[in-house]
């Protein structure tokens, strides 16, 4: 329990998908101008990354490492290769079902998320968490824990970087650095200070 | 046909480059510059899939549906992806160590998408390999020289040939360590777009907002 409290500590401060990975960064860059919808975006990107991290360990464990295919009779294939393909294919349609089941049983929220549902699956944050819990030989336990609290860190990071915008907007930029120049610095400066979590040790 | 195919090769560079103008592709563009041999890596293997998935596309462009062809898209991308991943696996095992997830992302990079969508899925298969390659250079400009101002301040080397000697050896520069940190990459691109701005100003967004003076009364 404790492994896992502290392994959901780092994936949302210490390792930030956002701020210390860059993953994500184009929706990143492109949806905080506004703090309402960066929290919509934050929260369905959460929801996502918490349903398809398991996901993906568990078609890893089952179906394509090696040795995998035991149960079916297949002790010698190992299928990794096949591992990017799929992740993305899961997560295509997993975001998939989830518009509709939004759709059909929240249609509130569903109607804020809007436009932003179909783009998580080009997030890549999400393929990011997922390619993480891969290289990093999670298990299921772990993995579930590490979708979930690595999505909520980005919601976060997208979140603090709306409410800076917002004020932004009204100071006095050099031409040049209006608009994407000054977000860019922007973000660097909060990754700075989210750098300094890392000597936080559990 | 609107572009001629020297300026579709040579716009993406400046005019409309991909991470400056359009915001595509960010991601890799920050996480791979601390070193220019890993720049270098990644921009060859971006503009690769660009071009190839851009033809590919455009070939097929008149029989995919359009109501699935994000998921066909996708699938053609992963494949090359794929290739890509297993080649630089096979004959250059430590930069791919280096690259870790980044070489699987190229999935998700929006400019492989984006000029997919974008370009390819309206373009004979000619016209959409240059313009993959283009945007491919247009991407690889930008992290060559966010590599280049990393490696050679951070670490005092270009290619990891040493062309400033650092105190650490007994020369005389004193490497400058943030430069290898993540942050440094944002402040890097940050000021790239502004020089890049200050060139052409046709380039500068709109304010939203105008500061005025008020007459004292």
């Amino acid at each position: 329990m404790e492994a896992l409290l502290s392994l959901a500590v780092k994936a949302i401060f210490v390792e930030n998908l956002a701020l210390s990975f860059f993953l994500g960064m184009c929706t990143f860059i492109a949806v905080s101008k506004k703090i309402p919808t960066a929290i919509g975006l934050g929260i369905s990107v959460m929801i996502v990354q918490a349903i398809t991290v398991p996901a993906n360990n568990l078609i890893l464990t089952y179906l394509l490492a090696p040795g995998a295919l035991a149960w079916a009779g297949f002790p010698d294939v190992d299928l990794t290769f096949l591992g990017l393909i799929s992740y993305i294919g899961v997560i295509a349609a997993l975001v998939q079902i989830l518009e509709m089941v939004l759709d059909k049983y929240f249609p509130p929220l569903y109607n804020a998320l809007g436009i932003f549902l179909p783009l998580i699956t080009v997030n890549c944050a999400i393929l990011g968490g997922s390619l993480f819990m891969v290289e990093r030989d999670y298990g299921f336990a772990e993995a579930a824990t590490y979708g979930l609290s690595s999505g909520f860190g980005w919601a976060l990071a997208i979140t603090a970087m709306a409410g800076v915008r917002e004020k932004l907007k009204y100071s006095d930029i050099p031409d040049g650095l209006q608009g994407l120049g000054i977000t860019f610095i922007t973000a660097g400066l909060m990754a700075m200070a989210f750098m300094s979590f890392s000597g936080v040790k559990l | 046909m609107a572009q001629t195919r020297r300026e579709m090769l040579l716009d993406p560079l400046v005019d409309n480059n991909p991470i400056t103008l359009q915001v595509l592709g960010i991601c890799s563009a920050l996480a791979v510059t601390s070193s220019l041999k890993v720049a270098l890596v990644m921009t060859i293997a971006v503009t690769l899939v660009t071009a190839f998935s851009s033809m590919f596309i455009s070939v097929l462009r008149n029989q995919i549906p359009s109501s699935i062809r994000i998921i066909v898209q996708m699938v053609i991308i992963a494949s090359l992806v794929i290739l890509v991943d297993q080649v630089l696996k096979a004959y250059a095992f430590e930069i791919s160590k280096t690259l870790s997830v980044f070489v699987g992302l190229i999935i998700t990079n929006c400019i492989v998408m984006g000029r997919a969508e974008a370009f390819a899925m309206k373009n004979p298969p000619v016209a959409s390999f240059i313009d993959g390659i283009g945007n491919g250079l247009g991407y690889g400009l930008i992290l060559m020289l966010v590599g280049f101002v990393r490696e050679l301040f951070g670490a005092g080397s270009l290619f990891g040939v040493t062309i400033l000697e650092t105190v650490n050896n007994g020369g005389w520069y004193v490497p400058n360590g943030m430069l290898l940190l993540p942050p440094s990459a944002f402040f890097i691109i940050g000021l790239l777009i502004w020089a890049f701005r200050s060139w052409k100003p046709e380039q500068v967004e709109a304010r939203e907002h105008k500061i005025q003076v008020v007459e004292a009364h």
